[in-house]
């Protein structure tokens, strides 16, 4: 804050006010909070897991998992290969069909309740074990990341006796097979439980692919399954890299595919599955814009644009990365904004006061240093908070961009890292033009004070979630996708389930494995099914 | 910047604008800065700042002229095993045992904080508040802790609060003027904010929560609220003014959380006795039990400590 | 030691306390083989006055927390009451059911805990809906829990009717007074220990034992009860009467018969609609 006049009593006539003085500079610098790190156990080495048991990989094949705040090895994980991965759809298919499938929907929840259950449980350890594999600040992952994971186990464990009521009369839903699931980076534990929850409350078995930066605490998941009573081969998990990731998805023996991650990556599953007759849904990125009004809440919208941009160091799909602000509080609002940035604190993940925590990879470090300088270089004009970052590890500040115009790379192209863009605009439409100027499609921001306006912006920004007065708030019950490039389908709530169940009465079609060119889609039949 | 209106710090009220507040908002954020860890010297730290930024209050009907001077000891000491503990702010009390403050607290750092005008309702017309503030500067005391109208404000009539206020602080004279908004009564966040704006652009030096006599009021919401306001106003019209919390913050992590909100909103200038106060009472010994631990490694019970 | 045992009187579970009649009443019931099996408080119109007084008290904050919350509660009665099957079959047995039956009625029970729990967090996307209605409105229904709902919980299924019944009113975030089995009364009251150690809040449910006959009338003629469940009046002129005594305040009446259909959760949940503009 700016020194402003000092009222009439000058400190210097208060005694003791020295010592107080002092004691002030010392608590506004916040000393050191390091959470500990001996909850967790990490081993030198992990297998795969497949049918309910560890194993190695092909040829013992192994990656080094690096933790991004010192640059360290923490451990060798398994590299499946593509005869890995068959092994590992075998098992979930065995599972299916000799054991989940035709399990009580009861028992199905009940299993699901127990895992939630023990999430809850070694809720600290997994939020260690999160902000040490992958770098988000362990108050995220605290406070987040775990309890929304375990809540999501939690609300799909009731939905699997309860399909029937979901979607109204006479549709019968039934689940697909094995689903083949590949997610992100950004929120490892996360993902891996909206991947899952839904797939098993549904009758589905699994295969995941956690991504290649961040196993670990998918791994250490498979404890709580196991202590959970899964049967063996239900969940089964292939750690690796782009390849296995290939190598599951393609995979004739799936029924199901589930991708988040990147656009690009998005467009070319979608390619190698044509036609094999398994349903696909993606969740991919996103450019998401976020719109504060002259009559909004200012200082709350100022906390909600740092919490949609600089929450997980920006490497969120929803982030709100691209801010549109009404001409009219244009200045002030940006001055508020940089004043609110110089308080970010960057650093060890593991401190209990870090809000920005380590970029995932050295690769996507190069990545927003590369947009950062293309913006410049197109003549944006860049502040960055003067914090300093730690000398070890992968870290970069929180960073703003104003004028910018709507045909700059970095108004375009995701960052994925803490980096806003920001702009004007004069009226409603205005807001709405600029911001459905994107071909991603997944969330929007909008700050007023006046409901209608929200709703009427609401009905026409083109985005799979419009967040009023809020900004990354996620709850199981919540259906969460985007639309145009962002991908298709929904996780979360009633209409997430749509994705891991067919629908209607069975029709005759080859057994599952391959697809017949000309005859008719393998599967229920669905026209949803034409994937 | 807006100018004050001159010989006054006063600015006119339709000059000062005044934002809507989101209540889940506000409030998300004042728990994350809850979120925040203090440990070791930032700790210490705290509880010395509570400590210098506490006003020792005593307002009841029973008070007597033995009870107020126990009081001014216990602000001026407020741990006998520990002379390094610093004394707190203030001692806030009734007009009429301002002149026994006074006199206990003389030859000290602290300073003598007197309610005034009809407190706590403040329904008594204005000849009535004004000499009773006028009494208490001119028995000692170095500031002084009003109500707003809250009849007024809530009925609509802002220029009646405003220039209440304006002459409670030409009635201080040299005394600071601490204007009470009394949140829990006001109804909602927009609601604290704007009287947060109409209280400072009357002129007052402090904007208080409450008076104490209403049930818990000083919640990290309204804290946040107020602050968001003080910081609001400073860059309109370049004048800080500080803030007081008082009511229901009982114990030194909930006026931990306060400290990290201040510092975070304000900065740390605002850890100052002139700039923030805690108002409270039982506050002091949840202080001192800490610093004790601290400094011996045990729980002190809570029976040793001296009654206030 | 000598096997004297240090047998307790069973108490009515009112406001999250255990609280003895206000009449001072206390039956013997006798066990199957005659003799007298234990002591129970008989409630008594004002003991069901002051558990309806607790249950409006609670109602508010109970359908203030999130219906995660309410389902997270609601699982961990079924864990609680899990992990206490032996002791509850001892009590069934005791009010004369079979073994092998009060097994099976105390699984019944625990299910279906469980599958009410689940619901908390999806009734409002099933009994709810938006609405297109023709102008330029958002137009959205949600259900909300009607308040205090009164119980009349079946005497021959004392633990799992009881479950049937009282899990799906509470799921709704309603608060119930819940008339329990006056023939196997011993599960139910203990029943209360269940709840009072599964961070139910004080007062949203409450157990009462007593002669069901002479105090449903009363639960059905008090005005601050919302709406009755009588799935456990078996005789249809009472029922009947029940009926029109609840006309005075227009309660809602149901006969679930506890089933497994969120429209039974429905029954006490009210359909709220809310318009607003949506056009500049």
């Amino acid at each position: 804050m700016s020194d402003l006049e000092p009222s009439e009593i000058e400190p210097s006539e208060l005694e003791p006010s020295a010592g107080l003085s002092a004691a002030a500079a010392t608590f506004s610098a916040y000393a050191p909070a390091p959470e500990s790190r001996s909850i967790v156990s990490i081993r030198d080495r992990y297998g795969l897991w497949i049918d309910g048991e560890s194993t190695d990989a092909e040829g013992g094949a192994t990656f080094a998992s690096i933790e991004p705040a010192t640059g360290d090895v923490i451990a060798r994980i398994a590299d499946a290969s593509a005869a890995d991965v068959d092994r590992a759809v075998l098992a979930a298919r065995t599972a299916y069909e000799t054991t989940w499938r035709d399990l009580s929907p009861s028992a199905r929840g009940r299993h699901l309740f127990r895992i939630a259950r023990l999430i809850q449980e070694r809720a600290r350890e997994f939020a260690v074990l999160e902000s040490i594999d992958g770098g988000k600040p362990i108050r995220e992952s605290r406070d987040v990341d775990v309890p929304l994971a375990a809540a999501h186990f939690f609300h799909h464990a009731g939905w699997a006796d309860k399909l029937d009521w979901a979607f109204g009369g006479g549709e019968s839903p039934r689940p697909l097979g094995v689903a083949a699931q590949i997610i992100p980076w950004n929120f490892p534990l996360l993902m891996a439980s909206w991947k899952i929850a839904p797939a098993l409350a549904c009758g589905n078995t699994v295969v995941l692919k956690p991504a290649e930066t961040t196993s670990l605490t998918a791994l250490l998941l498979t404890e709580i399954l196991t202590e959970a009573d899964l049967p063996p081969g239900v969940v089964n998990i292939v750690t690796g890299g782009a390849a296995t990731g290939a190598a599951l998805a393609t995979h004739r023996g799936v029924d199901k595919v589930a991708f988040t991650g990147s656009t690009e990556v998005g467009r070319t599953i979608r390619r190698a599955t044509a036609m094999t007759g398994a349903r696909l849904t993606l969740e991919l990125g996103g450019k998401s814009a976020h719109v504060v009004f002259d009559d909004a809440p200012i200082d709350q919208a100022v906390e909600g644009v740092v919490r949609g941009i600089w929450f997980n160091q920006g490497h969120v799909c929803c982030a709100g990365s691209r801010l549109l602000l009404q001409e009219s509080i244009a200045e002030e609002f940006l001055e508020k904004l940089r004043r609110r940035m110089e308080l970010l604190r960057v650093g060890d993940p593991l401190d209990n006061n870090t809000d920005i925590g380590a970029v995932n990879s050295e690769e996507q470090l190069a990545r927003i240093r590369e947009l950062c300088a293309v913006g410049v270089a197109e003549g944006a004009e860049l502040v960055q908070s003067g914090c300093e970052l730690p000398d070890r590890g992968w870290f970069f500040p929180p960073s703003l961009f104003t004028g910018v115009d709507t045909s700059s790379r970095i108004a375009v192209e995701e960052i994925f890292g803490p980096v806003l863009v920001s702009m004007t605009f004069r009226t409603p439409e205005e807001a709405i033009a600029k911001a459905n100027a994107t071909p991603y499609g997944l969330a929007a921001g909008v700050w007023t004070a006046n409901g209608a306006r929200i709703l009427w912006m609401a009905q026409r920004l083109r985005a799979g979630v419009v967040w009023a007065n809020t900004y990354n708030q996620f709850d199981p019950t919540s259906p969460f996708g985007g639309m145009r490039e962002s991908g298709f389908g929904r996780e979360g709530g009633r209409h997430g389930l749509e994705a891991y169940l067919q629908f209607g009465p069975p029709r005759g079609g080859p057994p599952r494995g391959g697809p017949v060119p000309g005859g008719p889609l393998p599967g229920s039949g669905d026209r949803r099914a034409l994937r | 910047m807006i100018p004050a209106i001159a010989g006054t710090s006063a600015v006119p009220l339709d000059s000062i604008r005044t934002r809507p507040v989101d209540g889940h908002a506000l409030e998300a954020r004042a728990v994350e800065l809850g979120t925040r860890s203090i440990k070791g010297p930032a700790q210490a730290a705290a509880r010395d700042l509570i400590i210098g930024c506490m006003d020792l209050t005593t307002l009841e009907g029973a008070d007597t002229p033995g009870r107020v001077r126990g009081l001014c000891g216990r602000a001026r000491h407020p741990d006998p095993q520990d002379p390094t503990c610093p004394p707190v702010a203030a001692v806030c009390v009734y007009p009429s045992l301002v002149g026994v403050a006074a006199d206990a607290t003389s030859g000290s750092t602290v300073r003598v904080a007197s309610v005034a005008g009809a407190f706590p309702s403040g329904q008594s017309d204005l000849a009535t508040r004004l000499h009773d503030i006028r009494g208490a500067v001119a028995d000692g005391a170095d500031e002084i802790d009003i109500v707003i109208d809250r009849g007024a404000f809530l009925s609509g009539r802002y220029g009646e609060c405003y220039d209440g206020i304006v002459a409670a602080k030409e009635a201080c004279g040299p005394a600071h003027l601490k204007t009470i908004l009394e949140v829990g009564e006001l109804g909602g966040y927009d609601a604290v904010r704007r009287a947060s704006m109409l209280a400072m652009a009357a002129g007052s030096d402090v904007i208080k929560t409450s008076t104490g006599k209403i049930g818990v009021s000083a919640t990290p919401g309204n804290a946040l609220c107020m602050a968001e306001a003080i910081r609001d106003f400073g860059d309109q019209t370049g004048r800080a003014v500080g803030l007081k919390l008082a009511g229901g913050i009982r114990t030194a992590k909930q006026a931990t959380h306060h400290l990290v909100i201040v510092n975070e909103v304000l900065g740390p200038r605002w850890l100052h006795p002139d700039r923030f106060r805690f108002g409270a009472s039982g506050l002091l010994n949840d202080v001192i039990i800490q610093r004790r631990f601290h400094a011996t490694g045990r729980y002190a019970r809570p029976s040793d400590l001296p009654v206030d | 030691m000598s096997g004297l045992g240090a047998p307790k009187t069973y108490k009515l579970y009112v406001g999250g306390a255990f609280i003895r009649s206000e009449s001072g009443r206390v039956a013997p019931v006798a066990g199957p083989d005659g003799t007298v099996a234990a002591r129970v408080c008989e409630a008594s119109r004002k003991d069901l006055r002051d558990a309806v007084t607790a249950a409006r008290t609670a109602q508010p904050g109970w359908a203030a927390a999130t219906p995660y919350l309410r389902g997270q509660i609601l699982y961990r009665v079924a864990e609680m009451l899990d992990g206490r099957q032996e002791q509850f079959i001892d009590e069934l047995e005791a009010g004369g059911m079979q073994t092998d039956d009060a097994a099976a009625e105390v699984e019944a029970a625990v299910d279906a805990w469980i599958w009410w729990a689940g619901w908390t967090d999806k009734l409002a996307q099933v009994l709810g809906a938006v609405n297109p209605v023709a102008g330029p409105f958002l137009n959205v229904s949600t259900p909300e829990p009607t308040g205090v709902v009164g119980v009349v919980a079946p005497a021959d299924r004392p633990l799992a009717g009881l479950a049937e019944l009282l899990a799906p009113v509470l799921c709704g975030g309603n608060t119930a007074v819940v008339l329990a089995s006056e023939l196997s009364p011993f599960a139910p009251l203990t029943f209360g220990e269940v709840l009072a150690t599964s961070d139910l809040p004080a007062g949203a449910a409450n157990l009462l034992v007593g002669s069901t006959k002479d105090l449903a009338p009363w639960l059905a003629d008090h005005h601050d009860v919302d709406a009755l469940e009588i799935s456990g009046v078996t005789d249809e002129a009472s029922a009947r009467d029940l009926l029109v005594r609840s006309a005075h305040n227009l309660k809602r009446v149901a006969r679930t018969d506890g089933a497994r259909t969120p429209r039974t959760a429905g029954e006490f949940l009210e359909i709220k609609t809310v318009w607003h503009p949506a056009r500049l």
